[in-house]
Order: structure tokens, then C-alpha cells, then sequence
């Protein structure tokens, strides 16, 4: 799906050693592999399978996902920040495509 | 049934129980046995231990299509104090596998939210792997409205 948007919510600046929350949302219709359609057939799954995180090139947050995570899989998870930078956001489809974002942060 | 009976050995128990209900037998009683196989295979055999680990899930979820749910252990994500990853299963869905979160010392708090599907009324179970080994489990039962698996 060439369509799928990630959407990151990220505090604009921090104090070091602050322990942030972000938010994380793609638009995504998670085709789970249960349904059929109306002849009968299976829909084939095709989900985003993972996602990470990453500060700086180093990883903060991993998560595998299963069929039974919604539609426009959601995330939200936390963050400490001790250094001003950048973080990286990565979902993998099970067709292999790989959605990316970043977000900067400022660490005062 | 106490509810901490039930976390883990009570799987099975719980399936007769919805059996004696006359809830759709079939699925629960495999999802519920396939639930425990996947504890058994992600904590390496351990019986998980209750506490440290928390699961925040609404009492009565009227769209099974999105569920909130969130979790979060007790830890001080430094040195052996670490939570390594926590997965989440549902009993009751037709594949029990949910999510499994793994975090890092740049965590800061092991804690994560989202929104999973629910085929129906169930136990929802979050288990929580620390770096030093042991295992802790938390049980949360969610009644379902409309189911969110569709067919």
C-alpha cells in the first residue's frame, strides 16, 4: 500500500534525562488474513509486521505486531533523552515495503 | 476460580469453563491451549509470577475492531533492573498472538499502548521477560460487543 502515512508525535525539546512519551500512528488497513470476501475467498494478510525506533542509531523501542493490532496500527511508548537529536521511526509491510519517518528533538 | 489461579494454568480451565457456558466451544478451547503453548515457548518453560507487571484494558470493549489497551512493568530499566520485552496475547482470538514490545535501556519506563482487535468476550494476557530472567503475567478479561475479526 503506497498509501500508508505515518504520523509521529514527538515533544519539540526536552530537559536531559526527561522521559518523553511519543505517539506514533500509520494509516494502514491491516488486512488481518480472516476475512472473506464476498465469493468466499480468504483476503490474503498483509500487515505492517514491525516497527522500531531509533535515537541517534541506537535503538530505543521494537515492536513485533501481529494480525491482531487495528487498523492504522497505534503505538505509543516512552522515551528517555539525554542528548539532542533525532529519532527514527521504521514500519515493515508484509510485502516488504518499509515506511519512514524522523523527528528532531532539543534537549535544554 | 481466583483470579490468580487462573493466569496461566487456569487457561485450560478457563476453555472448560466456556465450555460448561456453552460459548462456542471449539475455538476457545484451541486458542486458550495455543495462548498457553506461546507463554510456555516466550518465557523458555517459566511459570510467570503475578505482580510488577500491569494491564490496562477497558471492562467492556463495544467495537471488538479497536481495543485499548496498555501496559506497563515496574523497573527501573538500568543495569539487571530491565524489562526485556512483553508480549500480549488474547485467549479468545483465532490466532492468540497480539503484539510483543521490546524495550532498551533508552526506554526510560517500560510502558507501551495500542489498539487490538477482539474477536469476542475474552481474557486478554500481557507477559513481561526481565533481563534477569524471571517472568511476570497479568490477566485482564474484556467483554466484547461486536467482535473485530471479521467473518
Amino acid at each position: 500500500m503506497a498509501n500508508a502515512k505515518p504520523r509521529v508525535k514527538v515533544p519539540k525539546s526536552a530537559k536531559a534525562g526527561e522521559i518523553i512519551t511519543i505517539k506514533t500512528l500509520i494509516s494502514h488497513k491491516m488486512e488481518s488474513g480472516q476475512r472473506k470476501d464476498k465469493a468466499g475467498k480468504v483476503i490474503p494478510r498483509k500487515i505492517i509486521n514491525k516497527f522500531t525506533c531509533e535515537f541517534n542509531g541506537t535503538k530505543v523501542f521494537e515492536c513485533d505486531i501481529d494480525p491482531a493490532i487495528s487498523v492504522n496500527p497505534y503505538i505509543e511508548f516512552t522515551a528517555k533523552v539525554t542528548e539532542s537529536g533525532e529519532f527514527k521511526f521504521t514500519w515493515v509491510d508484509d510485502d516488504g515495503s518499509v515506511y519512514e519517518t524522523s523527528k528532531k528533538i532539543e534537549v535544554k | 476460580m481466583k483470579l490468580d489461579r487462573r493466569q496461566v494454568l487456569g487457561l485450560t480451565a478457563g476453555a472448560a469453563v466456556f465450555a460448561v457456558a456453552g460459548v462456542r466451544v471449539t475455538p476457545a478451547t484451541a486458542a486458550a491451549e495455543d495462548a498457553a503453548k506461546r507463554i510456555m515457548e516466550f518465557t523458555g518453560g517459566k511459570q510467570p509470577a503475578s505482580g510488577k507487571i500491569t494491564l490496562k484494558t477497558p471492562e467492556i470493549a463495544e467495537n471488538g475492531n479497536t481495543v485499548p489497551i496498555s501496559v506497563s512493568v515496574e523497573s527501573a530499566m538500568s543495569g539487571d533492573d530491565m524489562v526485556q520485552s512483553v508480549m500480549i496475547l488474547a485467549e479468545g482470538n483465532p490466532n492468540p498472538d497480539v503484539a510483543t514490545f521490546h524495550f532498551t535501556e533508552l526506554s526510560g519506563e517500560a510502558s507501551a499502548t495500542t489498539r487490538m482487535r477482539l474477536a469476542k468476550t475474552q481474557n486478554v494476557v500481557a507477559i513481561a521477560k526481565m533481563k534477569d530472567g524471571s517472568v511476570y503475567s497479568d490477566t485482564r478479561q474484556v467483554k466484547v460487543t461486536i467482535g473485530g475479526c471479521g467473518g
